[in-house]
């Protein structure tokens, strides 16, 4: 059952082999077991875990349930829940609770879904490691001294080392993505405008978009039909009419035309990473897909333009973490001034800060236009690459990180070799494109790596059903950390 | 040496909506602490703001009213400072590209008419409020105004002294109202203005460097606020100083404005635009149906009563403070005397104004309904009443006493115009007052008003003063 995918899930809870009870004890089992050392979780109340399954086994006994009936989900802890606190990954609300839900959190309720827990994250989703967690770092389930990505890392360790069977994260420049390639799952970044920000605490609002993380394209499929849909409460939600994500899961790949863009081919690439990629798209020419050469030119202006926009929005977004309504508040401070210095100093660390600062320099007077506006302008550059590019080809392919899991404490020195480590992810959320990662493969040190699958807006069914296909065929993502043995 | 005195005026008017400007929590004034303050106000963690529609309609009303150019695409940005009535650290508003850019208002002046040209106007949100009072070295926090909808209306540098910024200031506050999209409640705040005030040597073409004088709240105080500030500058200038560039707040008990801070303390308020917006675009529906539900404007108003009911600019500008008392007035015009006009603005705007005020009634529930002026106005014509007993009868009337006509049957009001019964009180007041008829045979005309005065008084006014001098005269020259 913990290996399970959400379709084999679904079919023994319909035909009563397991309740969403036991189901739910089983995972909440190998949290209790495992998570002491992972650490992907920073809240799990066995009570309302217990609580809401035994609600969904009532409702399937009156013959009610959405399509996510008594399936336990791990959410990141950037959604806001009643039931649990949400902290984000921050002093500054570490024993914050939400008097709402987040609309992500609303949909899977009402798939009927059980609320597993709250999972670990880079603090306010800034990271690349999942190492400026105030709740401490999350270890990779593959080895245990190496870094998860981030700053879902909490979400991909959790579907990783089975402790979940499926999660949701948010990418801003790579969040669900490269931490789902590091950690061996699956990750999907929507195009931005399908999930709902309502109630997901904002890092970056023009990039920000949640996503699903599972251990197949197909379980991602089930969980996009329930996390995307318009939603008033935020202005960017897009009204579209629903679809299903797995429709064309079973799509042949014949004349599928898969654009590589030589920029994600380069020296920074290990050759473990090139190798498995590499293989990866070999399959798929084999498989009838023809490869074409893309050229997206600016992309290497990506990592700095996501630098000075990303940090501009989080500086104006974090404002409301000021210690007068909610949140941390600093115990002693001589006037208002010095409560916001000390309450802020002591709420958030010092990737936060680090962020704070540079976003509150590039928005100032006299640096707005030589920072901030130009970099608006090079992002409509990088946007207007990708729409050539997809007059060319159908999707892009390539590797989703440039390295495999790297040692915990091996860049937290060192900020622009972390940042570094989003130079493939960060294009897409730039140009508002969805970007998927699965795993194709292990390098020599037995890490996962990541195929990045990028297409063009609302491309989702289309790239899921090509690593559906890809999926039947292979068994990277059915592999589990050695680690953390079932 | 002589000084002109050059001010701009910017004023928050609070947009009329039954909700905030991003929230759906209510708007409505005067509710207990903190209870009209949502999620979305108190700027809780993962919250959006939602653009109030109603908002945008009534900025569109505003801009046609005034001739201005509607930004069919515009964008709202973010004002980054620290406040703690400021729940999100940043108040959403319009930067570089407003909802409505330019336009202009007419103003009546003794002088003339003026045109006072509008830069633009913006929406954006309100703040809470600080309490520092009840609280004990600690400020209260009050949020149910955080996200009120305003307008910031903003003028070029056009109004010449206090007279001129205060009667913008009315004109602005009375189309506001007239069109539906501000209450005016100045007392509630929902009206306030700053003034850009500079001095500059008469015939100078540049502008002298300004204060502005934040948060006036009265008409009075603006005017007094002004004229202090000018007053100021020009004192320093005199004394060979020069003006620094700052804010000023108005202390209305000491009637002086003084330095709130400096240019160099100015927040850099890092505008950017605020990606939880989309830009707001303004569709050919929207803008036609904005148009469609404006009345006709003061200023078409204004004219028509000058033009086709015969009332001076300065009445007409009176009459057209509010929509209400236009109306008010053209319906009692209907079917009333046409000579009579004039006059019946004039009771309007006096006797029954000071009435209304008295009471605190809008015209709208005035107790002397339109129709009852008309047959005031009827009855002055056909020589019933004088002109002097129409406050009279207008008081009855308002205490209640009656329509017109009662009053003036139970009062018995007639005007005396029978030549027989006048007759008979001059020779009684001819024969009481022997020293003023041998004043007037000796020569002097004064004593004859006397006896006219001792005529109406007899009659308690209400004799017809033409007949009264008519008579009197013919009497003494027997």
């Amino acid at each position: 059952m913990l290996d399970s995918g959400l379709s084999e899930l679904q079919a023994a809870l319909a035909a009563k082999k397991i309740s969403s009870v036991e189901l739910t004890r089983l995972f909440l089992e190998r949290i209790g077991r495992l998570d002491g050392r992972l650490n992907a979780f920073i809240t799990v109340d066995e009570g309302v875990s217990l609580a809401q399954a035994r609600a969904a086994d009532e409702a399937r006994a009156r013959g009610e349930g959405g399509p996510l009936a008594g399936i336990p989900v791990a959410h990141k802890d950037i959604y806001c829940t009643r039931a649990l606190r949400t902290t984000c990954g921050s002093r500054m609300l570490e024993n914050y609770t939400s008097p709402y839900d987040a609309h992500v959190i609303e949909q899977f309720e009402r798939a009927g879904a059980v609320l597993l827990g709250k999972t670990n994250m880079d603090e306010f989703a800034m990271g690349s490691s999942n190492e400026t967690s105030h709740f401490g770092p999350v270890r990779n389930p593959w080895n245990s001294g190496l870094v998860p990505g981030g700053s879902s890392g909490g979400s991909a360790v959790a579907v990783a080392a089975r402790m979940a069977p499926v999660a949701t994260g948010t990418d801003t420049g790579g969040s669900i993505r490269q931490p789902a390639a590091l950690t061996g799952v699956c990750g999907l970044k929507p195009t931005y405008g399908l999930v709902s920000r309502y109630g997901m605490v904002a890092f970056a609002s023009s990039l920000d978009q949640g996503g699903p993380m599972a251990k197949s394209a197909a379980d991602l499929a089930l969980l996009m039909n329930v996390m995307v849909g318009h939603d008033a409460r935020d202005s960017t939600s897009l009204p579209r009419p629903k679809e299903d994500y797995a429709r064309a899961l079973e799509l042949p790949l014949a004349g599928l035309r898969i654009g590589l863009p030589k920029e994600y081919f380069g020296k920074g690439v290990e050759p473990g990473v090139r190798q498995c990629v590499r293989a990866a798209i070999d399959w798929y020419e084999r498989r009838g897909a023809r490869t074409v050469p893309v050229e997206l030119p600016h992309a290497a202006l990506a990592v700095p333009v996501y630098y000075v926009l990303a940090p501009a929005e989080a500086s104006s977004n974090l404002s409301r973490f000021d210690g007068v309504r909610y949140g941390h508040r600093a115990a002693q401070y001589e006037d208002l001034n010095d409560m916001y210095c000390r309450t802020r100093a002591e709420g958030f660390g010092a990737e936060v800060q680090r962020r704070i600062l540079v976003g509150t320099y590039v928005l100032s007077h006299g640096y707005y236009d030589a920072y901030y506006l130009k970099a608006q302008k090079v992002r409509r550059l990088i946007a207007r690459d990708f729409a050539a590019a997809f007059r060319l080809c159908d999707l892009i392919m390539g590797p989703t990180s440039p390295g495999t899991a790297f040692p915990l404490g091996a860049k937290t020195d060192d900020p622009v070799q972390m940042y570094l480590n989003d130079i493939f992810t960060i294009p897409a959320p730039l140009a508002g494109l969805p970007g998927l990662s699965i795993p194709c493969g292990f390098d020599a040190r037995g890490l996962p790596v990541g195929l990045q699958i990028m297409g063009d807006h609302f491309a989702e069914a289309r790239m899921l059903g090509a690593a559906h296909q890809y999926q039947r065929d292979t068994d990277w993502h059915r592999r589990a950390p050695k680690e953390t043995p079932l | 040496m002589a000084w002109e005195i050059v001010v701009g005026v910017e004023t928050h008017a609070q947009l009329r909506t039954r909700s905030k400007m991003f929230s759906g929590a209510s708007t409505a004034f005067g509710a207990a602490p903190n209870t009209q303050a949502c999620a979305v106000d108190i700027a809780l963690p993962g919250v959006l703001p939602v653009v109030n529609s109603a908002a945008v309609a009534h900025a569109l009303r505003f801009g046609l009213a005034v001739g201005a150019a509607i930004n069919r695409r515009s964008v709202f940005a973010r004002k980054n400072y620290f406040y703690p009535d400021l729940p999100k650290g940043y108040q959403i508003s319009q930067y570089e590209i407003p909802i409505v850019a330019g336009g202009a208002l007419k103003i009546v002046l003794p002088t003339g008419e003026k045109t006072v040209r509008l830069t633009r106007a913006h929406l954006e949100e309100d703040a809470g409020k600080s309490l520092h009072e009840d609280f004990q070295g600690m400020t209260g926090i009050d949020l149910n105004r955080a996200g009120t909808p305003l307008l910031e209306i903003v003028t070029e540098p056009d109004l010449r002294g206090a007279k001129e910024a205060v009667a913008y200031a009315r004109t602005l506050h009375a189309l506001l109202r007239w069109i539906g999209v501000c209450d005016g409640n100045m007392q509630e705040g929902s009206f306030r203005c700053d003034a850009n005030v500079s001095v500059r040597k008469a015939g100078d073409d540049q502008l002298g460097t300004r204060c502005e004088i934040k948060n006036l709240n009265s008409f009075l105080f603006m005017e007094q606020a002004i004229e202090f500030e000018a007053r100021r500058q020009i004192e320093v200038l005199e004394g060979g100083g020069r003006i620094a560039q700052e804010t000023r707040l108005y202390d209305a008990d000491r009637g002086e404005t003084r330095s709130m801070r400096s240019k160099e303390d100015a927040h850099d308020y890092r505008y950017f635009p605020d990606p939880d917006l989309l830009p707001l675009v303004i569709s050919d529906e929207m803008l036609a149906q904005a148009r469609a539900s404006l009345p006709e404007l003061p200023e078409a108003r204004r004219g028509k009563l000058v033009a086709s009911y015969g009332l001076s600019p300065v009445q007409a500008d009176l009459l057209t403070q509010s929509i209400e008392t236009s109306s008010y007035a053209i319906a009692a015009f209907e079917g009333a005397p046409q000579a009579r006009w004039p006059d019946m603005a004039n009771w309007i705007c006096g006797p029954l104004s000071a009435k209304l005020n008295e009471s605190n009634l809008d015209i709208g529930a005035s107790r002397v309904a339109a129709a009852e002026l008309r047959r005031l106005a009827q009855k002055v014509e056909d020589g019933t009443l004088s002109g002097k007993m129409v406050k009279e009868v207008l008081d009855a009337v308002w205490a209640g006493e009656g329509g017109v006509d009662e009053v003036i049957g139970k009062r018995g009001l007639q005007q005396i115009s029978d030549a027989g019964a006048i007759g008979e009180i001059v020779d009684e007041v001819l024969a009481n007052n022997a020293k003023q008829v041998e004043d007037y045979r000796g020569g002097k005309d004064k004593a004859f008003n006397s006896l006219v005065g001792q005529v109406m008084k007899a009659t308690q006014g209400r004799a017809n003063p033409a007949q009264v001098n008519e008579i009197l005269k013919a009497k003494l020259l027997r």
